[in-house]
């Protein structure tokens, strides 16, 4: 066990715990912080997914201790009060069915939108291919991506 | 009646993402809603919600014969009460169908108390006074309240046993766009799902089954894995005690399970590789199980079983003669006397639910009762499971149900519920029990494996004269012998086998359906490009044969509707105006009450298959929520295009040979169609379900647009391996 200090939504966290346990389930389970979703548990379906210092990565394969001075964002610290562009996209095409993964689509989808604000099809297509949705509302995510990018311009 | 709130707290619908101060003092009407004195209504959402979008669509039948603002209304997920709601199940596509009279009518009584009350204050007569967007109003003399004005006292009347209901032209609520009551709460990361659920002084669960069907547990060593930090207690139990009598829904591959207690996910998880199990073959035996009330005895063979010895027994068997389920004519002469007979053999791969929320449930039981949160279809089927197992009374089960990440039918099967309760039982602590993925994946409850042969014969004249499907598969046949096209030939036969099997099977979206469409639907395509027909008018002139003039009299459909989407989908794709740069498919099927006829555009690029666009054409009768409805097809559709391309579970020696998303392929966003279009054929007919039925027809729909795009046909699924 070892302690930690970590930037969590602006916010500095302390947490002791194994060096190895993956920054996942030190959200998940020391830090009340449930949005992030455990899905596979070796980056294969982006359900997990936060950003660290702004760009997207699989929470459940980044041990803590390799966190160090980043800043993590996740789901719960995306906007104030849930109305940053792609939330709010998301809410407009009424994208969910079950849920689960989608705060794991927004996450990526934010990280794209800001390394390619204005992203073609194929970009999405092949950015967004590491957050599987079981549920298949695959084409609700590409409008809404489409939709966020168009009123961030 | 004032009441409380659950710890799974109310939804606004329509709120901006700012939490809504609820009121604190609310009267019940009657079991299904309760106002508050400024007139909003809470709406209890009955049945469980796998994604299907009940907790949204439900209440809206409430709310529409109450005749309130839907701005007005707050949902709730409704406790496990089958005396007030009935069926809470999710499953069979069956939620709005079988409710769409009792929720109705608790939002018309609930009107009519409210306007009795009103008549009462005002010394009016009931008639003279009106209740309409949550206003009550006598014109007469100009009084006019709010529902919540008159809430309390409507709470003290007694409930009306006869109302009228509204007519389908005066509906202002269905058949209107309502957005997911859950929405805001599922993009900013709410605790929603059973997996979010932490308590104080909860403990972890995790399980260790056996590696392979057709083993369980020997002996074990955990004394390195108890010593591992967090680690509480590892201990070997039973879900089902012997001699239990299991229900449909306690199926479970694996009864006695190893399990790690401890304080912390991921030290479970690591514990968990610690513990040393020894596993031994199981022997034959035999249960007894409840099959909604009827007693079967079940059997499970002992053995190994791979893939291979599955597709070469299920070719055997298609090959022999099996049992009849339906003969029309004399099928075996018009086969002996045929000019040509068209043969194909069909088969679908055992699958595995892959729900994105793995299998999970909370169990707090202490000495006289229990408390159980989670993921579960069939809540009132598992509370009755759950209380025979702890010994306790049935009503010292309580069981909450949380929304759901995914269900498809594999939550339909809640041994987890009860492997938590008794871990919690034993522990003397709150427990929630976490199914790894690799854990989720190999503990069975699968879509069966499946295999089918069709035959056509045709005279001298290429005219179809009689038809045979013969269908089986492990452990279950796929075969529904009084659909389509049974009915629309002279001389038809269906037969059905089975083979054996320890991997345990479930429903799984679209039961069965689920493969004998595509198997059917591709045969269909063949057979009317072997009599120089187009696909649709082959279909049609069966279906215009089977309306007019039936053969025989259990046919499981209606001709009417099942060409009324052949019609529109070829109409909205533009079927007859020539050709499209793709590969273009069809396929058309009935199953759970409803009607769905599906058109795929693709081309196969380099190997990869990419679908340009779906259309979709649905008899569902009355659309309750239209978008709603359009992202379920969808989903349905994106679903069926990725199992009938990519995914398959396979086995060897009793080991599934996909254990988590590297090695299972499910599709993904590159995958799925540019673009999907879904329309409704329009009708006042009451509404069914729309969970299922697009997914099976897609498949077909699929397998007859790469043959377009290929030249080559598509028996065997998954299709992308022999793509190329």
């Amino acid at each position: 066990m070892a302690i930690f200090k970590l930037n969590v939504n602006g916010k500095s966290r302390e947490v002791d715990v194994d060096p190895s346990t993956p920054l996942l389930w030190v959200l998940r389970d020391h830090l009340q912080l449930v949005g992030t979703k455990y899905g596979c548990g070796i980056a294969q379906c982006g359900a997990c997914t936060v950003h660290l210092d702004g760009y997207a990565a699989r929470s459940c394969q980044t041990p803590v201790s390799s966190v160090g001075k980043q800043a993590v964002t996740t789901i719960e610290g995306l906007s104030e009060e849930g109305d940053h562009p792609v939330q709010q996209a998301w809410l407009e095409h009424d994208v969910p069915q079950c849920g689960y993964c989608q705060a794991g689509q927004i996450m990526s989808a934010v990280a794209l939108l800001k390394a390619i604000p204005n992203p073609s099809d194929e970009q999405i297509e092949s950015i967004m291919s590491g957050n599987i949705c079981r549920c298949g509302t695959y084409t609700r995510i590409k409008a809404a991506i489409k939709s966020a990018a168009e009123k961030s311009k | 009646m004032m009441l409380g709130f659950s710890w799974l707290a109310g939804c606004k619908p329509t709120a901006g993402m700012k939490a809504s101060e609820l009121p604190k003092e609310w009267f019940e009407i009657n079991g299904f809603l309760k106002i508050a004195p400024d007139g909003q209504v809470t709406i209890m959402s009955p049945n469980p919600e796998i994604g299907q979008n009940v907790k949204t669509s439900m209440p809206m039948l409430v709310a529409e014969e109450l005749d309130i603002d839907w701005k007005q209304v707050v949902v709730e997920q409704a406790p496990l009460n089958t005396s007030i709601f009935k069926r809470q199940l999710a499953g069979g596509s069956q939620s709005i169908r079988a409710s769409w009279q009792s929720l109705r009518m608790a939002g018309a009584t609930a009107r009519q108390m409210l306007r009795e009350a009103a008549a009462q204050a005002w010394q009016v007569p009931l008639s003279e006074v009106t209740a309409k967007q949550g206003v009550l109003q006598h014109v007469a003399s100009g009084k006019k309240a709010s529902y919540g004005e008159m809430a309390s006292a409507a709470a003290k009347l007694e409930v009306p046993k006869e109302v009228q209901l509204k007519n389908s032209q005066d509906f202002t609520i269905i058949g209107t766009s309502k957005k997911n009551v859950d929405g805001p709460k599922i993009v900013t990361g709410k605790p929603l799902y059973g997996l979010d659920i932490y308590k104080e002084g909860m403990l972890i669960a995790m399980i260790v089954h056996p590696p392979a069907f057709g083993m369980k547990f020997k002996s074990m060593d955990a004394t390195s894995a108890k010593q591992m930090p967090g680690i509480v207690d590892v201990f070997t139990f039973k879900t089902y005690e012997e001699g239990y009598s299991k229900s449909a829904f306690d199926n479970t591959a694996f009864n006695e399970l190893v399990v790690v207690v401890g304080k912390s996910t991921w030290e479970v998880m690591n514990a968990k590789k610690a513990v040393r199990v020894e596993w031994e073959p199981i022997s034959d035996s035999t249960e007894e199980m409840d099959l909604f009330g009827r007693k079967m005895t079940v059997r499970t063979p002992a053995g190994l079983e791979s893939s291979e010895t599955h597709q070469a027994k299920m070719a055997e068997m298609g090959s022999m003669p099996g049992k009849v389920v339906r003969r029309d004519g004399n099928p075996e002469e018009v086969f002996a006397n045929a000019a040509r007979i068209l043969e194909r053999n069909y088969s679908a791969p055992f699958l595995a639910h892959n729900t994105m929320e793995p299998m999970n449930f909370f169990a707090n039981v202490t000495a006289d009762k229990a408390e159980l949160v989670g993921p579960i279809q069939t809540p009132e089927f598992l509370e009755k499971s759950a209380a025979a197992r702890l010994g306790l009374p049935l009503e010292k089960v309580d069981i909450q149900m949380t929304r759901m990440g995914g269900g498809f039918g594999r939550r339909l099967y809640g041994h987890f519920l009860v492997e938590a309760a008794v871990i919690s039982q034993r522990m003397k602590a709150p427990v929630k029990l976490v199914y790894t993925r690799e854990d989720d994946m190999t503990f069975g409850t699968y879509r069966p494996s499946y295999y089918a042969t069709y035959r056509a014969a045709l005279d001298a004249n290429n005219r179809l004269i009689g038809f045979h499907v013969r269908a089986g598969g492990v452990p279950e046949s796929p075969l529904a012998a009084n659909r389509f096209p049974a009915g629309a030939i002279d001389h038809y036969l269906a037969e059905e086998w089975t083979i054996e099997s320890n991997i345990t099977v479930g429903a799984f979206r679209a039961p069965r359906s689920n493969f004998i469409a595509a198997a059917e639907q591709s045969f269909l395509d063949e057979l009317a490009e072997a009599m120089g027909k187009d696909p649709i008018t082959l279909r049609l002139e069966l279906l215009e044969r089977a309306k007019k003039n039936p053969v025989g009299e259990n046919n499981d459909y209606d001709a009417a509707r099942y060409a009324g989407v052949l019609e529109l989908v070829r109409e909205k794709s533009g079927w007859d105006k020539g050709i499209v740069p793709q590969g273009r498919g069809v396929a058309a099927y009935f199953c759970h009450n409803s009607y769905v006829a599906n058109v795929v555009d693709l081309e196969v690029k380099e190997g990869q298959p990419i679908v340009h666009k779906v259309y979709c054409a649905v008899d569902c009768g009355i659309v309750v929520n239209p978008d709603a409805a359009i992202n379920l097809s969808e989903g349905g559709l994106v679903d069926g295009i990725g199992h009938a391309l990519y995914s398959s579970l396979t086995f060897k020696d009793g080991v599934p040979q996909q254990r988590n998303f590297d090695q299972y392929r499910l599709i993904r966003h590159g995958e799925a169609p540019r673009s999907i279009e879904v329309h409704f054929v329009k009708n006042d007919t009451d509404p069914t379900g729309l969970g299922e039925p697009p997914f099976p027809p897609v498949f077909g729909a699929v397998a007859n647009a790469l043959y377009k795009a290929t030249g080559k046909r598509y028996y065997h699924q998954p299709f992308f391996p022999a793509i190329g």
